[in-house]
């Protein structure tokens, strides 16, 4: 057997914080070989980074690298010194970080940077660093990199920045590569083939990879071996074909069952194409709501100011021409990639965002132009957001939060009345009553997505736009809180409009659903059909990106 | 089950006040501590001014000209003690600094929190409405800022002399100078709200107000306002020590409180006029004092400051 190149024994990375300590990393052991591309998944909070940190010296105080060994190609290299690191990162470990935005400096030309790293580590002159650099590049599959190279970082879109980042940190020819959540900031079709990149680029040169991601199907696509880490403990290790198929721990297995797959249906249709039944539309009844030739235009001119001395005007359309109807009590699922104009329906549709033009209609009622129609849309329309940070305000309690809609929409001013109800929602969302003088910050990231749920049940809505509902969660928190939002469905009646990126959640969910690109409704119909039988093209390419633990070979 | 409820939040709302991080904080600066029991000794003592005070100072018929120019801890020819020495008019510097304080106190923090009001109305306002009114709001405070505030605050308190009788100037004067030190500091809080209010703006938890109809105004002052108040507080801390100064600088000028009213500026103007010929605790003693008074203020700001903000903890 070789040589490992990196081997880590009893790491344990433990912060002083003023309450005590608080381990991150609990004494963790394991081996990367040479060539070898080891995923770490886990969910947040797992020390999945902080492993990737301290193997980089880069734990800050009150953090602390206690009791470990780091052997890089047999040679010790933690407890070195900030010099001593210094040799070894960039040069003997690359890095590839989430944020391809923050990770480039955004006052150099992508050159600049390439040149100074490659120098500083390797004995090169300008221009056989300049050549390295375009040749870097060009493996990294950036178009007529010799042009490019005099770029700028904000001049590079989000996918090709993050292989400009892959270059850099090839540059120096390093023996490992670790890569925090590379694609995770990435949309699924540029994901592919960021993975693609990284996985070539590193077998072709033997370099291993420490892949951390807290998505499975990143890691089933291109990992070799993969450790499962749960509250800074590796609970399962061993090569991704045996963990996704066979695995043996308990963790592990809930974690793999939380997935939802792109392959697993609608577990409506599941049962009854098994009937040999086809589920109908409800064609019979009017729509609930039905948005009709949506368009929204932003004015990205110039100030007023500056447009008196000539700038010009500039118009995008984020949303164009977008129509489809939502059946009372089904689901109508909204796909698309980052800056596809799914949340600019959303907010026309709830009132944020006056239309250009176009109109949405609530059991026919036009609610932004008919009279009176502002208070049938309060009445009947809610929305569940992404960041379940950002939605709660840090300074209410709970109990207040979700007695927000009953107060403001005058339901009633009884306060004993008003605990009721709230006592009651938190209970429907399986919060205990109790929690309603608790503040946001006292909750994790499910519960206060919970608390976000029950707010919008509480003024008795009929639909509820859901964007993003779960994409800021952990998978087996995701889990619970789609199968909660079925559960409301089914007891009052809720119609949902989900929005999502994720492909798997709205065939999970949905009973029909839009592809948008680029402000357009390139294609609509039943969940079935869609995912079944695919028209449009961007439909296709979308479908096949998906990273999927069951394309596991 | 709110009668159960609501004594036992409350209780745990002051221990967990006991128990939050700024109180840690404060408990692990000595300057913190250092500089707050300093300024509480200050404005405590200019607050009970009238009970502590060894002599009334501004009452003419307890003066005594015998008694001017004492020197600090003697005995005057009259047969009075003064610790600090006595003035000219043989007023007891410790008693005058006691109420003089007290006036610059009451201007300091009147001026900053009308500034204060003033600043964060607008600040709220041209953060969340944005576009034509922002743009006004915030040019008229740029134009602000690129005068001295002192130049400003002479201006204003120039303008409402002239416009008010001079027999009501005597009751209204010190309400000007609260005026106009408040007008030329409002600037610092409305930008400071402002761009606070513009990040809380796009949160979801504003949207979700909006979506059921929430009034802005209620949004404003409900949702966002809690949410930016804590820079706010910072710079009230460290523009009530810019007030006081302003307020010493006006008064030194001689456009400041009335005569019959001084506050630690006049008596520092007073006392200048006496340091060449010897009696420098006429001078030294309300200059002290204002410089305490401004440094403890001004550090526990700098306190507060670094407590507040999450990337120095």
């Amino acid at each position: 057997m070789t040589e490992p190149l990196l081997s880590v024994r009893d790491l344990k990375v433990v912060f002083h914080l003023r309450r005590g300590d608080f381990t991150a990393v609990n004494g963790i052991s394991f081996d990367i070989m040479p060539g070898e591309v080891l995923g770490v998944v886990g969910e947040s909070g797992a020390g999945k980074s902080m492993t990737g940190t301290a193997i980089m010296g880069l734990v800050d105080p009150p953090g602390e690298v206690s009791a470990s060994e780091i052997r890089l190609m047999g040679e010790r290299i933690d407890g070195l010194d900030e010099e001593g690191f210094r040799k070894i990162r960039g040069k003997r470990i690359g890095m590839v970080m989430q944020d391809p935005l923050t990770s480039l400096n955004p006052l150099y030309t992508v050159g600049e940077q390439l040149v100074e790293t490659i120098q500083r580590h390797l004995p090169l002159n300008n221009a056989q660093a300049r050549e390295r650099a375009i040749k870097l590049l060009a493996e990294a599959g950036i178009p007529s990199p010799e042009e490019r190279i005099d770029a700028y970082p904000h001049q590079f879109s989000g996918g090709m920045r993050q292989r400009v980042v892959i270059s850099l940190a090839l540059a120096a020819e390093p023996d490992l590569v670790i890569a925090d959540e590379p694609t995770s900031a990435l949309d699924v079709s540029v994901q592919a083939q960021i993975i693609k990149v990284l996985k070539d680029l590193c077998a072709s040169r033997g370099v291993g990879v420490m892949l951390i991601t807290h998505d499975m199907g990143v890691i089933a696509e291109a990992a070799d071996r993969m450790i499962v880490m749960n509250k800074g403990e590796i609970v399962e290790t061993g090569t991704v074909g045996d963990i996704i198929k066979r695995p043996r721990e308990p963790y592990t297995i809930k974690l793999i069952e939380a997935i939802p797959s792109i392959k697993s249906q609608n577990p409506r249709y599941a049962a009854a194409a098994a009937r040999g039944e086809v589920v109908a539309a409800n064609d019979d009844t009017a729509p609930l709501v039905s948005v009709e030739n949506l368009f929204c235009e932003f004015d990205l001119s110039p100030s007023v100011f500056s447009r008196l001395f000539g700038g010009n005007r500039k118009i995008v359309k984020a949303v164009n021409d977008v129509s489809f109807t939502i059946g009372r009590g089904s689901t109508y699922g909204l796909v698309g990639e980052s800056g596809s104009g799914k949340s600019t329906c959303a907010r026309m549709m709830v009132g944020l965002q006056p239309p250009t033009a176009g109109s949405v209609k609530l059991e026919g009622t036009d609610i932004w132009k008919d009279k009176g129609a502002s208070a049938k849309r309060r009445r009947s329309i809610q929305m569940i957001f992404q960041d379940p940070y950002a939605s709660l305000n840090p300074r209410w309690r709970v109990g207040e939060i979700i007695a927000e809609p009953i107060r403001a929409l005058g339901l009633t001013s009884s306060r004993a009345e008003i605990n009721d109800r709230v006592a009651d929602l938190l209970d429907k969302v399986r919060l205990d009553p109790g929690v309603m003088n608790k503040y946001p910050h006292e909750f994790s990231g499910g519960q206060r997505q919970r608390v976000a749920i029950a707010r919008a049940l509480s003024s008795q809505p009929e639909i509820i736009i859901c964007d993003e509902p779960t994409s800021a969660l952990d998978v087996s928190v995701q889990a619970q809180v789609l199968e909660l939002m079925t559960a409301l469905q089914e007891e009052f009646g809720l119609t949902y409009l989900l929005i999502s990126h994720n492909l798997a959640v709205v065939r999970q969910m949905a009973d029909a659903v839009g592809v948008l690109h680029n402000g357009v409704l390139v294609e609509s119909g039943p969940v079935e059909e869609i995912f079944g039988n695919p028209q449009a093209d961007y439909t296709k390419m979308l479908l096949e990106a998906v990273p999927d633990i069951s394309k596991v070979a | 089950m709110t009668d159960i409820a609501t004594p036992e939040g409350r209780q745990g709302r002051i221990a967990r006040f006991f128990d939050s991080d700024i109180v840690f904080s404060y408990r692990r600066s000595p300057i913190a501590i250092l500089a707050s029991i300093v300024a509480l000794g200050l404005i405590l003592a200019a607050v009970l001014a009238p009970w502590i005070a060894p002599y009334d100072p501004f009452n003419p018929r307890t003066l005594n000209l015998m008694d001017g120019f004492t020197k600090p801890m003697s005995s005057s020819f009259a047969g009075n003690y003064f610790l600090l020495g006595s003035d000219h008019q043989g007023r007891d510097v410790l008693s005058t600094i006691l109420y003089g304080s007290r006036v610059s106190l009451l201007v300091g923090l009147s001026a900053t929190l009308f500034a204060m009001t003033l600043g964060v109305g607008l600040g709220l306002v041209a953060g969340y409405r944005g576009g034509l009114l922002d743009t006004v709001i915030m040019r008229i405070a740029d134009i602000q800022l690129s005068f001295p505030a002192i130049l400003i605050a002479l201006l204003i308190f120039g303008v409402a002399r002239g416009l008010i009788p001079a027999s009501q100037q005597e009751n209204v004067v010190l309400w000007v100078l609260v005026l106009a030190i408040g007008l030329s500091n409002w600037a610092q809080f409305a930008r400071t709200v402002r761009g606070a209010t513009m990040v809380e703006r796009q949160k979801d938890y504003v949207s979700a107000a909006r979506i059921m109809g929430v009034p802005p105004f209620f949004i404003l002052i409900k949702h966002i306002l809690p949410n930016v108040i804590g820079p706010v507080l910072v710079i009230a801390t460290i523009g009530l020590a810019l007030a006081i100064i302003e307020e010493a600088t006006l008064s030194y000028l001689g456009v400041g409180v009335p005569p019959t009213q001084p506050s630690l500026g006049t008596l520092i103007r007073i006392g200048q006029q006496f340091l060449f010929s010897g009696e420098w605790w006429i001078l030294a003693f309300p200059a002290f004092t204002l410089i305490l008074l401004a440094l403890s203020v001004n550090l526990l700001g700098d306190w507060l400051r670094d407590a507040l903000n999450p990337r120095l903890r």
